[in-house]
């Protein structure tokens, strides 16, 4: 999945005189990684299939720790670090992380909330009946708020951040403000994922 | 920055699709008890009017990176229409019927046109509506 080479000469719109500085070759959606992809949806989608217990508990579990453990990473660990690298740095890690995140991320939510709801269908979790649907309805609205925030802010400034760095002249400010987005809604969903880690285990130990 | 002054598309769209999310949870927080479509038509309703208005909002917007817009929706689209298919598949595959997958279907449509636009809007807005996009590299 990796396709760095430092290359290109980047020349933002920077004052004259600036030194030039050196910009990654990437790809905005790393293609070595959509087989990758393909076969994780297509596993999903045999394990939905089958509505055997052991498949979505694993794509479920796995799919929502991954969705968790990232949200958090990025929120609370890589996004103060990244606030604290120089420029060039900021775009060179910024260039190798973001293209794999535009694959990651919507696979991780996918599979968590596809299997998520079979298994709760299977299992009757979801249904009025069940002891604790509080909780499991107090999961539907963290995940919901966790998606508008990922779909409205995260995802396109993901996007549009690698979109600026693929331009023969980037524009640092662009970066800069889309970066920040990026870093400030990951730790917003970080700190929701919190409240999920309560309502999951809540729901794992009855 | 080259950013132009352009409708809150982002902010719109972000309540457009809060509106969707509700009605989906009102809809799967009753299951299986039979539950009054109302409520979640009239939001699905608001999303869509608010999806048709960021849309004409948009085509009337002055200088705006068209090619940008459409060069990465087409490919936005596409991704969102899988996913959106996928979990279309799971309401199938628990033997949703009625109304209630009528709602959950045309909600998913709603989701699944309404995140390519955000996600466009937020690369074009950057763009510069008078180069072309093969100056930028493609995806």
């Amino acid at each position: 999945m990796s396709d760095v080479t430092l290359a290109q000469p980047l020349a933002p719109q920077a004052p004259a005189g600036a030194p030039a500085m050196e910009r990654p070759e990437f790809q905005v959606v790393p293609r070595a990684g959509l087989p990758i992809v393909a076969v994780i949806i297509a596993l999903l989608i045999a394990a939905i299939a089958s509505d055997k217990l052991w498949p979505l508990e694993f794509f479920h579990v796995v799919g929502g720790a991954a969705w968790t453990v990232i949200d958090l990473f990025l929120g609370f660990v890589l996004g103060p670090i990244i606030g604290k690298l120089s420029i060039p740095a900021r775009v060179e890690f910024t260039t190798r992380l973001m293209p794999k995140m535009v694959l990651i991320m919507p696979t991780a939510v996918t599979v968590t909330l596809a299997a998520g709801w079979q298994l709760s269908t299977k299992l009757g979790t979801n249904q009025t009946s069940y002891a604790l649907h509080g909780w499991v309805v107090a999961s539907f609205i963290v995940v919901g708020v966790m998606a508008v925030i990922a779909l409205g802010l995260l995802e396109p400034a993901n996007i549009a951040v690698l979109t600026e760095l693929k331009k023969p002249r980037p524009n640092p400010e662009v970066i800069e403000r889309l970066m920040k987005r990026f870093i400030y809604t990951a730790g917003a969903t970080g700190l929701m994922q919190v409240a999920t880690l309560v309502i999951m285990t809540k729901l794992a130990s009855g | 920055m080259s950013e132009r002054r352009l409708p809150p598309v982002t902010q719109v769209g972000m309540l457009s699709l809060a509106l969707i999310v509700v009605a989906v949870i009102y809809l799967s927080a009753h299951l299986p008890q039979h539950v009054s479509l109302g409520p979640a038509v009239g939001l699905l309703a608001a999303s869509a009017v608010l999806l048709s208005g960021n849309l004409i909002a948009l085509y009337r917007a002055k200088g705006f990176a068209w090619q940008r817009f459409l060069q990465v929706g087409k490919w936005a689209l596409l991704a969102y229409t899988l996913i959106a298919g996928m979990i279309e598949y799971v309401f199938l595959r628990n033997h949703t019927s009625g109304g209630p997958l009528v709602v959950l279907t045309l909600c998913l449509v709603v989701f699944a046109v309404h995140v390519p636009v955000l996600i466009s809007f937020t690369v074009a807005r950057y763009d510069d509506a008078a180069s072309p996009v093969g100056e930028s590299g493609s995806a």
